[in-house]
């Protein structure tokens, strides 16, 4: 029969800790981690090398793009066309083709990612009609990259043609006004360069946390599951608040090592820096890190063994990455699957990562987020606590 | 409750075991170490321990014998409240084993298969950590530690990482972590599994020992020679309580000259 007097006690028996056990406890998982240097370098070494590897990457500025050209024309016309394609940085002049077929075969073959090809009368109809065409072949499997390379052929394109027009007009005796019509001065904020490093830098700290420290706890209490020990801590006085605490607690500190690192590599290294007060970030960090600690130790209450803990990590991290705005804007997204990114905690971090390192936000607009943090990590160790049963049955 | 006295208030030295002596304190010589009454545990269909009743006096080495799948296994970790029954009822240390199995798990010492000690943790360690989670603290907690490597023979090993000593050392090291917070029963779930002749002979003095001082042990084993050492034992088999009592009056009552034969004999009734 179970009562409510039998619930409450167990309700009781999950949130009193004694201090001197959850001493013990943290006392001893310190051990083990000292004890384990291997484990204690991944720890360490795992977010540098994964910052390292996915800061160039995840890497989604194109530039570089390479070019083949058919000038048939060969004239100074047709090599300022190509020269000023060149000089915008996005693309590089990789073939000069002799014939329509050989651009095919090269777009064909992927070794370049547009085609330009220049008709013979090239400069005489520019001469004569002031009206000239070219051909710009892209491909497109690969939306981004020919975006960029259409819209940059565009605006050489327009360039040149304004230039050419101005010549044509001035030789007539008659002048334009100087200066476009409409000067409309567009100011990009918090990342002038648009450079997409600085916005997916945060992301990645915060994406490689979450999935390091998750994984750390994950292990904890089903290593002492297959080992055994964790019956012999059955059998003694020992309470679900304290042991899940206990594990918790000295992770903090690891991880929070683990963050030093990653911000460390964010800004001196890819030069990200952090505007807002690092302190706040600091101290905003150790919430998250506390939900995702928490939330291994949620999973490893959970698994049997320590390879259905890691499934289970593996099973969280991908909607992580494509839920919370780490490399896809969530306003574009439909409304339900935006739903379901307000369910993870990551969405609510980059937010504050990108806020406080690339706008320099305070924590008056990131009070939300911090909300949403503290309740997803109180929830998480709460039913971990709760789902830790001192029987085998 | 004073866990810090070295020689607690029941200690009698030189009790004969399973008799009651006349020195005892009231309190336990009247109450038994353990109560069990139609004890059963079903998982689904299987019922893996059978209305099992018995009675264990304080102060004695019980030794819970039976093939493997007996039920053995089940019945300790439900006299330890790590299984709730599925009927009957029961009283270890006094304290009933549904309703008051937190209380028993910080009164009782339990020494698990296999040792489940932390194996990249030193002796000392080991002890400090349950001795911590026991509620024991600072010099007391010290002084006991140091009692222990005597008692358990472990001196010369303290700094030792437990995963590097042999198994009878790991055993001693178990029973010092278990019997930490001087607990007045011990529960060990196939304690000599594994252990070499001379370890084996050696635990065994120890437990002697302790019973002598008025502990209750209750194992589990499955050597003849552990079970003959046994004041009370009780067989089962299938679940079901096969008999009980001391060693020397079951092969009375069977006609049997040994343990063996009662267990050989219980194996084949078995069988048809």
């Amino acid at each position: 029969m179970i009562t409510f007097q039998h619930i409450l006690s167990h309700l009781q028996g999950v949130i009193t800790t004694n201090g001197q056990r959850l001493l013990a406890i943290i006392r001893k998982e310190f051990i083990h981690i000292r004890r384990d240097p291997p484990s204690l370098v991944m720890v360490f070494i795992m977010p540098v090398l994964m910052l390292l590897l996915f800061g160039y990457a995840v890497n989604t500025d194109v530039n570089h793009i390479p070019l083949a050209v058919y000038d048939q024309d060969g004239s100074q016309a047709s090599r300022s066309l190509v020269a000023s394609l060149v000089n915008t940085g996005y693309f590089d002049l990789v073939f000069q083709a002799g014939s329509e077929e050989e651009i095919k075969s090269l777009l064909d073959s992927g070794r370049a990612r547009a085609g330009l090809i220049i008709p013979p009368g090239y400069s005489r109809d520019l001469k004569r009609q002031a009206t000239a065409t070219a051909q710009l072949l892209v491909d497109g499997s690969d939306p981004l990259v020919a975006r960029t390379a259409l819209s940059m052929a565009e605006l050489v394109s327009q360039a040149q043609s304004r230039e050419l027009r101005l010549a044509v007009l001035s030789s007539q005796g008659t002048a334009l006004p100087p200066g476009p019509a409409i000067d409309l001065r567009a100011r990009a904020w918090y990342n002038p360069g648009l450079e997409s490093l600085k916005f997916n830098i945060p992301g990645l700290i915060g994406l490689i946390m979450q999935n390091i420290t998750m994984m750390l706890t994950a292990f904890a209490l089903v290593r002492e599951r297959e080992r055994g020990t964790l019956e012999q801590l059955m059998v003694t006085p020992i309470r679900g608040a304290e042991l899940m605490l206990g594990k918790l607690i000295p992770y903090i500190v690891v991880a929070f090592i683990d963050m030093g690192l990653a911000l460390g590599i964010g800004t001196l290294w890819f030069k990200v820096p952090i505007a807002g007060s690092a302190m706040l970030l600091l101290a905003l960090t150790v919430l998250f890190l506390v939900f995702a600690l928490g939330l291994g130790i949620f999973f490893s209450t959970i698994a049997r063994t320590q390879l259905q803990a890691m499934q289970m990590t593996m099973l969280f991290i991908l909607p992580s990455v494509l839920l919370s705005g780490f490399i896809f804007p969530r306003s574009s997204m439909p409304r339900p699957i935006q739903y379901l990114g307000n369910l993870l905690p990551l969405t609510y971090f980059l937010d504050i990562l990108r806020g406080i390192m690339l706008k320099g936000t305070g924590i008056n607009y990131l009070w939300q987020d911090v909300q949403a943090l503290a309740g997803f990590g109180a929830a998480v160790i709460a039913l971990a606590a709760l789902r830790f049963r001192k029987r085998v049955d | 409750m004073n866990l810090h006295q070295p020689n607690p208030p029941h200690q009698v030295a030189g009790a004969v075991p399973g008799e009651q002596p006349e020195t005892i304190a009231p309190a336990y010589q009247v109450a038994p170490a353990i109560v069990v009454t139609n004890l059963s545990k079903n998982f689904g269909p299987i019922q893996a321990v059978r209305q099992v009743s018995f009675q264990v006096p304080a102060g004695s080495i019980f030794g819970l014998l039976g093939p493997n799948g007996s039920g053995k296994s089940t019945t300790i970790r439900m006299l330890c409240g790590l299984m709730r029954p599925s009927s009957g009822s029961g009283q270890v240390l006094g304290l009933d084993i549904v309703t008051q199995a937190e209380a028993i798990k910080a009164s009782i010492g339990y020494m698990s298969q296999k040792f489940n000690l932390y194996e990249d943790l030193t002796v000392v360690e080991n002890l400090y950590f349950f001795g911590s989670i026991y509620g024991l603290r600072g010099a007391a907690l010290s002084r006991r530690c140091r009692e222990l490597y005597e008692r358990m023979q472990l001196e010369g090993c303290e700094k030792q990482r437990v995963g590097t000593l042999s198994g009878g050392w790991k055993q001693r090291v178990a029973l010092a972590c278990a019997f930490i917070h001087l607990p007045r029963l011990l529960v060990l779930d196939e304690p000599t599994a594994g252990v070499d002749p001379v370890s084996r002979r050696l635990f065994w003095n120890l437990l002697e020992g302790l019973a002598a001082e008025g502990i209750t042990i209750l194992l589990t084993t499955h050597y003849m020679d552990e079970a003959e050492r046994c004041h009370v034992i009780a067989l089962m088999d299938r679940g079901r309580l096969h008999a009980f009592g001391p060693p020397a009056r079951l092969m009375a009552a069977a006609g049997l000259p040994t343990l063996e034969d009662i267990f050989i004999e219980m194996a084949g009734k078995g069988e048809d």
